[in-house]
């Protein structure tokens, strides 16, 4: 009992993680149509970016959570600034293109971004010492004495991802830019013939799903304190599938699948077997594309003849 | 100058002439209507003066507020928010996932700048002009007991007006219907003719339009250009034109008219 709680605690900060990076998928999915399979590089160099700062701000002695925040704004902010160039440079001089074109441009883009990293930072794993420690003692087992804590790191970064998602859902559904960016998604022709300038649009998004990206990679860091230059293509794909698995192109669907993907392997990992924890994420996918394939949320697609 | 000038505009699709050398004007305050069998190169012609397509050669300048734009090459979000030209398209377009109301707004947003939206004081100005003038839309085109249903559970009919006015959410000078009465009944077409004159006179929107009911084109338009195989082969108004013989012979073959 005591064992499962500990569980379910780490995977669901497990799948907050996911969630973050999912949400940027099912964003670009839908105002491009698009799988956008670079963008676990953009976590990846939001969580290099987020070492850098810590390893530069922390050496200056100011306060631990002055050093986070600076260093999570920071991170958003360059990011972002990646997510855009991304878009910018290898999305959109191929608009109007078939669809596959797009893609293939999206996975050069992935490897050009991972051996770019590689060469610039080394292709050696980096780690961090933990930002934060302790954490707080929920219960523990009479028997031996196991206890279930909830760490702090883990505190926060539950905290900092449901302020930042109610942030972006309220940006989405209440402001003109989000209805833009709904109206792009829905269709894009008529929107720009309202007056909304869709490829502006489109770069806002790619710049948003940077940057939750990147707030992805700073919690990582804090919270594993591992990086090196491959680490976006795994959690890249995990994510993706928990975008999938919760509807592409939903946004409440992102998070639940996110959630759904880390609580499946943590409880693979610490029930059946850690070495299958990466195939276990695989086969939903697998299944979710046999079963359902439009997801939780998703709208069935229906090609019009 | 008038409102819309298209001189010698020609678009041409690899060997397809769609429009060849066309010339016309839409004046202010005034009904325009371009009428021709099928293929006659109308829609391409709308598309051209909104911008969906560039033109092989030929001008399109329309004057708006005293300003002189030429649209071939402008992008469409410019075409709206500067030169002042709305469209709808042949089928219906709305946003389905939507309210009509969020519909309406999605329409305002372009007058929103982007530097506006980081001063929260006159975001919220804005904000408060944008809902007032989407309500007041919805008022005079009696659409505001359907204005929180989500856009694609609304009859055909009404969606129709949903798309007239949110186009006229955008503020136009001209407002250009691509087959507005398309799968309305006789009596919903009878009420789209009076719905655009009223935009007219009462709303100060000139109007371009593209229609295939005679009835709605005859009665309301001032002026009527009439297209064939991409060519203007007559204009005038209402009387002029179905009177014409080239009219005549395009709509019901070469004989007709003898017989």
């Amino acid at each position: 009992m005591e064992y499962l709680l500990q569980q379910l605690i780490n995977g669901v900060t497990l799948g907050a993680i996911y969630g973050l990076i999912a949400l940027g998928y099912t964003m670009v999915y839908g105002v491009l149509g698009m799988i956008n399979f670079a963008h676990g590089e953009i976590y990846m160099i939001g969580a290099f970016l987020s070492l850098m700062g810590f390893a530069l701000l922390g050496a200056l002695g100011l306060p631990v959570a002055v050093v986070i925040l600076l260093v999570l704004l920071a991170a958003m902010i360059i990011t972002g600034a990646w997510g855009w160039s991304l878009e910018r440079l290898a999305y959109r001089p191929l608009r109007g293109s078939p669809r596959l074109v797009p893609l293939i441009s999206a996975i050069g883009m992935s490897i050009f971004l991972q051996n770019l990293v590689q060469l610039l930072q080394g292709a050696r794993v980096k780690t961090m010492p933990p930002m934060i420690n302790g954490g707080v003692e929920v219960m523990q087992r009479a028997s031996d004495g196991f206890t279930v804590t909830i760490s702090y790191t883990q505190i926060l970064l539950w905290v900092v991802t449901v302020v930042l998602v109610s942030i972006f859902a309220y940006l989405i559904q209440n402001t003109s830019l989000g209805r833009a960016q709904r109206a792009v998604s829905q269709d894009a022709v008529m929107a720009e013939y309202l007056g909304i300038n869709s490829n502006r649009t489109i770069s806002i998004t790619f710049i948003i799903a940077a940057m939750l990206a990147a707030v992805a990679g700073c919690m990582v860091m804090l919270y594993y304190g591992v990086v090196d230059f491959y680490i976006g293509f795994l959690a890249g794909m995990k994510a993706f599938t928990a975008a999938v698995l919760g509807g592409i192109g939903s946004l409440p669907g992102a998070l639940l699948g996110g959630l759904l993907i880390g609580l499946i392997e943590s409880l693979w990992s610490a029930y059946f077997s850690i070495e299958y924890k990466d195939v276990v994420a695989f086969i939903v996918l697998f299944l979710v594309l046999l079963i359902k394939p439009s997801g939780f949320f998703g709208r069935p697609s229906v090609e019009k003849v | 100058m008038a409102l819309l000038n298209v001189e010698n505009l020609s678009m041409v699709f690899g060997g397809l002439v769609a429009v060849d050398g066309v010339s016309f004007r839409a004046e202010e305050g005034k009904i325009t209507s371009v009428i021709g069998p099928n293929g006659a190169g109308k829609t391409t012609l709308f598309n051209c003066i909104t911008g969906f397509y560039r033109p092989t050669s030929g001008k399109i300048i329309c004057r708006t507020h005293g300003r002189d734009f030429d649209l071939t090459g402008m992008a469409g979000h410019h075409i709206v928010r500067q030169a002042g030209i709305a469209r709808t398209f042949q089928n219906i377009r709305l946003f389905p996932a939507m309210t009509v109301y969020e519909n309406m707004l999605v329409a305002e947003h372009g007058r929103i700048s982007a530097l506006a939206t980081l001063n929260p004081k006159r975001y919220a100005h804005e904000v408060a002009k944008s809902r007032a003038l989407a309500r007041s839309w919805l008022e005079r085109m009696d659409l505001f007991p359907y204005a929180n249903s989500r856009a694609d559970a609304l009859p055909y009919g009404i969606q129709r007006r949903v798309e007239i006015a949110r186009a006229l959410c955008t503020s136009p000078t001209l407002l250009c219907l691509d087959e507005p009465a398309a799968g309305l009944n006789h009596t919903e077409s009878e009420g789209l003719a009076k719905l655009l004159l009223r935009i007219t006179k009462e709303f100060n929107v000139s109007i371009l339009l593209i229609e295939h009911d005679m009835q709605v084109v005859m009665n309301i338009s001032d002026h009527i250009v009439v297209l064939d195989y991409g060519r203007r082969i007559a204009e005038g108004t209402a009387s002029e034109v179905s009177m014409n013989p080239d009219v005549i012979k395009a709509y019901l073959g070469e004989d007709a008219h003898a017989a």
